[in-house]
């Protein structure tokens, strides 16, 4: 398993958070869940960051909220994205693809070396 | 399952002591904590077990409420506690501190008066430098509160060196009108340099910003209510003294000048220290006056868009109208900035909105009015500072009015609105520094 360093957590946070609105409403611990799965168990938050993120991204006009009780469930805040919401997660997303592309060029050029040294 | 109820309990109790976490966040926090023991129990934890792992995960109380500081710095904004540790202001160590900056600004104000010879003589210079006597005081508490350098305190110092210099340097006319106009418009300037130090030299940001208008409006009420209680003193000992043969305008004139003038740094020492008290006057105040002021101003606007502004329309009540608008501005800008930012739109909000509907027509009328005059009459100093500070707060109002709608429509945030009057603020310092340091000599210090 990975241990992802905390910055890196702190920064994936955002775009993460919007990119599971964007498939549907949500609530904090079913958003943790969701986390959780995606990453495998690899990607851990404190359970409790989360809503000061989600706080923040409410403010930001990013998501609406709503408290609602589904019939035979207890009584959560809804969290939906917002047409700014999906604005800002556009933008993170080009983001994430130039890091991720640049760091894939350049390694993928290190790859080569060790790889062909250890198949040889 | 009682057990854990009580646990649950204890623990929400434990949460809900972080001034910066409210009610719905606990709430939110509880159901969160409720979920992962039911799935945990589901898989076969007992419910204590479950209950351990789901608050471990949650994350230390004091870790959390330090993330909910920094997230709703505004529900606890003087006390910050972004590093983390609670921190104790020496409240014995500022109040002497404090004291030290008020008895400067009394003493500097007394030794003016008498140089002066006031109030027998009311040299002009006097009323000039008023400001100049008073705000570097308060620039002076903060700039030591907030632990400048010494460049910063410098920087902070040079606005003030500059405006001393202009202000008794200009050759004005005296029976001209830019040196009222100066002396009107530099306390203003010279408020928003105070804000340099009060923001611990970081002018960018905007939560920063936000602060400051909080501040300036906390600072008010102080100062109002500063001001009643030491007109009913001045009142009580002239009543007392008089049978002794004590003249009380002596008093009157020794101690009020002073006393104004140590009032502005004591206030400013009591917004800093005695936060809470005023945060709950704050709001009610504002839910008061904003619908008040609303309806005022919207009547006054109609008035005049049907009968027209005739005779009336003299520099005297066109300083009544611009006077007002600033004073609506300012309510409006405080109502913002004591806003939950969190809350999704409400009738305050629509009042706020029509609020400032009415103040853009008054604006729009008065503009009409004065651009007719200019027409006919052509510039003035009065008339440039007029319509300059008009246009100032149109596109201030036509901006918020804007915002205001889309916020109030679903189509935009309350961040956004939040956003355009903080990032607005320095066309308000720049105007005022123009108009003390570009008018006089454009009008050739007529």
């Amino acid at each position: 398993m990975v241990r992802i360093d905390k910055d890196l957590v702190a920064a994936t946070a955002t775009p993460l958070v919007l990119a599971i609105l964007a498939e549907g409403e949500s609530y904090g611990y079913a958003i943790l869940k969701r986390v959780r799965d995606l990453s495998d168990g690899e990607l851990e938050w404190t359970d409790g960051m989360l809503y000061p993120l989600l706080h923040r991204l409410h403010r930001l006009g990013y998501v609406t909220t709503q408290w609602r009780t589904p019939s035979g469930e207890r009584r959560r805040k809804y969290y939906t994205i917002t047409d700014d919401g999906r604005e800002a997660l556009t933008d993170q997303r080009r983001q994430w693809e130039t890091v991720t592309r640049t760091l894939g060029d350049v390694w993928g050029g290190l790859d080569l070396l060790p790889f062909s040294l250890g198949r040889a | 399952m009682d057990r854990l109820e009580a646990e649950i309990a204890e623990w929400r109790e434990f949460v809900e002591r972080s001034p910066a976490v409210d009610n719905g966040d606990v709430d939110e926090l509880e159901a969160h904590l409720r979920d992962q023991v039911t799935d945990l129990t589901s898989v076969g934890l007992a419910s204590d077990e479950a209950f351990l792992i789901a608050v471990k995960r949650m994350g230390s109380v004091s870790e959390l409420s330090r993330e909910f500081a920094q997230e709703h710095s505004g529900r606890l904004w003087r006390q910050l506690v972004d590093s983390g540790a609670a921190q104790e202001e020496p409240t014995a160590g500022s109040w002497v501190e404090m004291l030290g900056f008020a008895l400067g600004a009394a003493l500097a104000v007394q030794i003016a008066r008498l140089a002066a010879g006031f109030p027998t003589e009311e040299p002009a210079w006097l009323l000039r430098n008023l400001s100049l006597f008073v705000l570097p005081f308060l620039a002076g508490y903060f700039a030591r509160r907030r632990n400048l350098t010494l460049k910063q305190v410098l920087l902070s110092a040079l606005p003030f060196a500059v405006a001393a210099v202009v202000v008794n340097v200009y050759p004005f006319d005296p029976s001209g009108s830019t040196e009222i106009l100066v002396a009107a418009h530099l306390p203003v300037a010279l408020w928003f340099v105070v804000a340099y130090p009060y923001m611990g030299a970081v002018l960018t940001s905007h939560e920063g910003r936000m602060d400051f208008v909080r501040f300036t409006g906390e600072w008010f009420i102080y100062y109002v209510l500063i001001a009643l209680g030491g007109a009913v003193l001045t009142a009580l000992a002239t009543l007392i003294l008089e049978p002794a043969g004590i003249d009380s305008e002596q008093i009157t004139e020794w101690v009020l000048p002073s006393g104004a003038a140590g009032a502005v740094v004591v206030a400013a020492w009591l917004v800093e220290s005695k936060q809470r008290v005023v945060e709950n006057m704050a709001p009610v105040l504002t839910l008061i006056f904003t619908p008040l002021f609303g309806l005022m101003l919207t009547a006054a606007a109609v008035v005049y868009l049907v009968t027209g502004f005739g005779d009336a329309f003299d520099r005297e009540l066109l300083g009544i109208f611009d006077a007002l608008l600033v004073v609506v501005l300012g309510l409006v800008l405080y109502g913002i900035s004591a806003r939950d930012t969190t809350k999704p739109p409400g009738w305050m909000d629509r009042i706020q909105l029509i609020t400032v509907l009415g103040a853009l027509l008054l604006d729009l009328v008065v503009l009409g009015a004065m651009a007719a005059r200019i027409g006919d009459l052509g510039f003035t100093p009065n008339r440039t500072a007029a319509i300059g500070l008009n246009l100032v707060l149109l596109a201030n109002l036509v901006g918020a009015a804007w915002l205001s709608i889309r916020f109030l429509s679903g189509r935009g945030s309350f961040h956004r609105l939040e956003r355009w009057q903080t990032a607005y603020l320095p066309v308000f310092a720049v105007w005022a520094a123009v108009v003390v340091l570009a008018l006089p000599p454009l009008f050739s210090f007529a």
